[in-house]
């Protein structure tokens, strides 16, 4: 148990303390205290960017399951270290917000502060685990913790259903998830990431290599929100706005981002890989920027926008796995470094996004951006804040996000110079698509921050009086806000430090040779650089198609997109149908009629014993040692055989009754004459004790009706009584059979031999009841006591009243 | 002799689950006392029924019949007649207090 294993544990354990400061001291925020553990646990991560820029990777083992190969290890590389730092930094930041955006009065805290740190620790495990089942147990919390967040204000109804869907889509994906990780599993026979990255040959010739391929990625693209499976973020809105800024923008989303980039060593380098990651990522972009514009909610269009975002830096990814392909030459790693670096700038301009439409609901009492506008001059600091965040994401100099749009263009650009994976054919689109849709995330910043602060005041819509946000409230954003500036004047604080690492880590050099990667970022490349007009053209393009918005916004009613995604009616569609489908495959196999169960067992018996006796071809008679059947026997068979076949017959309750007593005592005379005294003098006691219970209460039983039902009821029962009977018959000649042809010693003459000399009596069958196997007599004793009570209770006992019939 | 006795057992078998799957309880119990029967002979008659002798060993003779096939009737005999008894009470007193013993209408209701 090393540190970084108490930094998992710390969040869960600092959680349980939490209902006790709610309570105990409810003076003070619990916000308050819970700040202190991110913060603490962010300065202890930082001290790690020296030791992960010399290039080292921290590995500490601690055994859970060992048997399994299940181990909580740590692993802790330039990639895991980048991830975690932006969990405690921003998580730092949000708890610091959502002191003042959640009253403490009116909100259970100690709920809200127990998720979220729940949430921290399952996402810290995520990223440092070096065991891959360890961080499959540690995704599923956040699922869990995620959707505890989303159903955070439970009892309204939008938030319970953004839960149940968020809940169903990542838990759906991280179950498939797991089956990839058993079929890694299956292919090294480990779970240990850096064990199964060394096999990476090994899975490439597997052929379970496109499964396991498939199956983890439904994972990654259901945590990250890629095209199909995005719909479950724009309802995860329904949380409160700093588990918004923090899940849904900064770490829990990019779960999957992370989960690509660390197995892109397994994978990488083969055509699905490159066609899944990047083809899904740029899908994603483009159509989470084209559904942004259309939002009127604050909130929506930056879910929309975390989407799109998310699906570029997946794209990202993707093209730089061809990297791979290409022996890791220079050039086509640019792609990856843009995508970590993206992913940095995305979580920092998002989360401020995110605060600053906390600030403005917060103050105004709506995100409707119909309803908002003209608050610049009311509220100045958060106008500056959103312009310089939404001014990142549209890729607009000096902010960061310009510097990896940039990069972002160039390599897609380069993207067309990879000539295998069918890509001088579709090569193109990758350019295109990403040029189309950064004139949408252009056009949909530039709505979030000029609807919202510029244009007419209209007081009378809001429902508060609005002013400028407490400074505590701002306070997050505004450090948010500085890094987006800082990191886009600055960027190459990050570029040895953080980024290289990461990337190292995404393309570990013992595979490659490549010592570093030189990395550096400069936002001006001079003239003869075509990412450069690509983003002049954008922005271009971007203000005219802001400035004729009304006109080219009915494209959306033309195509019949509405503001919910057209995907969502085919979830909504699907889970109706799988309830009312399960329904009805239930109402018509559970009747609630016990014939229509005997049937089934009946029927599934029939064909089960048929299917092997035909299987095995054991449809056999054997008559070697077989007896000779006297003349009586006969005549007895066929009276206990008409006694037998009488009773469905006979609508007269006494004359049933003495049917089948009859054929009972007619059992009695055939032990008698297979030699069985015993038996027979029990059968006949049995039975006519049977007979005097019948008899007994037949009076209180009802009359025999005749059966009135339909000729098939009858056909049908007919035919399976038929094939129970013959299946029987079937079975004991069968057995009889087989049994002459392998004939081993009987057990029972041991019993013969020494009944006499160990059990002192001369009457084999009591002998072996009473002194072999006497266990058995004394539990069936045990059976006819329970039974004589069962008869006593269900006579005697009357439950008037409180039973329920 | 053990062809034509498994045959009967198909018989018993036969009536006994066509009874099981009638509409009357009072006839699935009938079924079950029958079911009970057709295992015993069953059981009786995979063990053998070529014996001379009863398995007494004051008689001296040469061939017994098999003494544990007779053990486990004996035993399984008991059993079923606790269970007959059993499920001739519940038959009373399902009767008793629903007054019907159609399995159709004993089905439970409508708002299950």
């Amino acid at each position: 148990m090393s540190l970084l294993h108490i930094a998992i544990i710390a969040p869960f354990l600092f959680a349980l303390t939490v209902p006790f400061f709610y309570k105990k001291i409810s003076s003070i925020h619990t916000g308050w205290f819970v700040l202190v553990l991110p913060a603490v646990l962010f300065v202890y991560l930082l001290t790690f960017i020296p030791t992960m820029a010399s290039g080292e990777v921290i590995t500490h083992m601690l055994n859970w399951v060992p048997s399994l190969g299940i181990n909580f290890n740590i692993h802790l590389d330039g990639l895991a270290l980048l991830f975690a730092l932006l969990i405690t930094g921003i998580g730092t930041l949000v708890v610091l917000y959502s002191i003042f955006y959640l009253d403490k009065n009116k909100e259970s805290l100690h709920n809200f502060y127990f998720y979220l740190l729940m949430f921290m620790g399952a996402m810290l495990g995520v990223v440092l685990s070096g065991n891959l089942m360890v961080l499959y147990v540690f995704w599923e919390l956040t699922s869990l913790s995620s959707a505890l967040l989303i159903g955070y204000w439970y009892n309204r109804e939008k938030s319970r259903y953004g839960a149940q869907k968020s809940m169903l889509i990542t838990v759906s994906g991280g179950f498939a998830m797991l089956a990839g990780f058993s079929l890694l599993y299956v292919m090294t026979g480990t779970f240990t990431i850096t064990e199964i990255i060394a096999q990476a040959d090994v899975i490439a010739q597997s052929s379970l290599f496109i499964p396991a391929m498939l199956l983890v990625l439904a994972g990654a693209f259901t945590k990250s929100a890629q095209f199909p499976f995005h719909i479950w973020l724009p309802d995860a809105m329904e949380a409160p706005t700093p588990v918004s800024a923090y899940l849904h923008s900064a770490t829990m989303v990019k779960a999957g981002i992370y989960l690509v980039a660390r197995l892109s060593p397994v994978f990488s380098g083969s055509s699905e890989w490159f066609w899944l990651v990047s083809g899904f990522g740029l899908f994603t972009l483009l159509w989470g920027s084209f559904n942004a514009v259309r939002q009127t909610d604050l909130k929506s269009i930056l879910a929309y926008s975390t989407i799109s975002q998310l699906g570029m830096i997946m794209s990202m990814l993707g093209v730089g796995s061809a990297a791979a392909f290409y022996g890791y030459k220079a050039g086509f790693t640019a792609a990856t470094i843009a995508a970590i670096f993206h992913l940095i700038n995305h979580s920092t301009f998002k989360g401020s996004l995110f605060m600053v439409a906390g600030i403005v609901d917060h103050e105004t009492g709506t995100r409707d951006i119909r309803k908002l506008g003209g608050l610049m001059t009311i509220m100045p600091i958060t106008f500056t804040i959103s312009v310089i965040g939404a001014f990142s994401m549209a890729g607009i100099y000096p902010f960061n996000g310009f510097l990896s749009k940039e990069l972002f263009l160039e390599s897609m650009l380069h993207a067309t110079d990879i000539t295998s994976f069918n890509m001088q054919s579709l090569g193109i689109l990758f350019p295109v698509v990403a040029w189309v849709a950064s004139v949408f995330t252009f056009v949909y910043s530039m709505i979030l921050v000029f609807k919202t602060f510029r244009g007419k005041y209209q007081p009378e819509k809001l429902e508060k009086k609005p002013h400028e946000a407490p400074i505590g409230m701002l306070i997050p954003p505004i450090v948010l806000a500085s890094l987006v500036v800082f990191f886009g004047f600055f960027p190459n604080v990050l570029s040895n430090t953080i980024i290289e690492p990461a990337v190292k880590a995404i393309y570990p050099a013992s595979l490659t040779g490549i010592e570093s990667f030189d990395i550096h970022f400069s936002a001006w490349h001079g003239f003869n650089y075509p990412p450069l007009y690509m983003t002049l053209t954008i922005i271009a393009v971007g203000i005219l198609m802001y400035l004729t918005l009304a006109k080219w916004q009915k494209i959306y009613a033309f195509l019949r997109l509405h503001k919910k995604d057209p995907i969502n009616y085919i979830y909504d569609g699907f889970l109706d149908k799988l309830v009312s489908g399960s329904a009805k495959v239930t109402n018509l196999q559970m009747t609630g009629l016990l014939r229509d169960y005997f049937v089934y067992m009946n029927v599934f018996l029939i064909a089960l014993a048929f299917y092997t006796l035909y299987h095995f071809n054991a449809f056999a008679i054997d008559t070697t040692n077989v007896a000779p059947i006297p003349i009586y026997v006969w005549i007895l068979v066929g009276i206990v055989a008409a006694a037998a076949l009488a009773v469905p017959f006979i609508n007269n309750r006494v004359a049933a009754i003495i049917s089948v007593g009859f054929v009972g005592f007619l059992v009695a005379l055939f032990f008698v004459m297979f030699r069985a005294p015993d038996l027979a003098l029990t059968q006949l006691l049995v039975e006519t004790v049977t007979t005097a219970l019948f008899l007994l209460c037949f009076y209180h039983l009802p009359e025999l009706r005749k059966e009135k039902s339909k000729p098939t009821f009858k056909w049908v029962n007919l035919f399976i009584s038929l094939g129970v009977g013959s299946l029987v018959t079937t079975m004991a000649l069968s057995a009889m059979a087989f049994g002459n042809k392998k004939p081993f010693e009987s057990i029972s003459n041991y019993f013969i031999e020494n009944s006499h000399d160990l059990g002192g009596g001369d009457n084999v069958v009591n002998v072996i009841l009473v002194d072999f196997r006497g266990m058995d007599t004394m539990l069936e004793i045990l059976v006819l006591g329970i039974a004589a009570l069962g008869v006593v209770t269900l006579i005697k006992l009357r439950m008037n009243g409180k039973e329920d019939v | 002799m053990e062809i034509l006795i498994a045959i009967l057992i198909g018989v018993l078998f036969s009536v006994a689950t066509y009874l099981i799957l009638t509409k009357s309880l009072f006839r699935v119990v009938l079924g079950t006392v029958l079911l009970s029967h057709g295992a015993h002979l069953l059981i009786l008659t995979m063990g053998g029924l070529g014996g001379k002798s009863a398995p007494l060993l004051g008689e001296e003779a040469a061939n017994y019949t098999d003494p544990l096939p007779q053990a486990l009737i004996l035993t399984a005999i008991v059993i079923s007649f606790g269970m007959t008894a059993l499920l001739l009470v519940m038959t009373y007193r399902t009767y008793k207090v629903h007054q019907t013993d159609d399995l159709d209408q004993l089905r439970g209701r409508s708002d299950e």
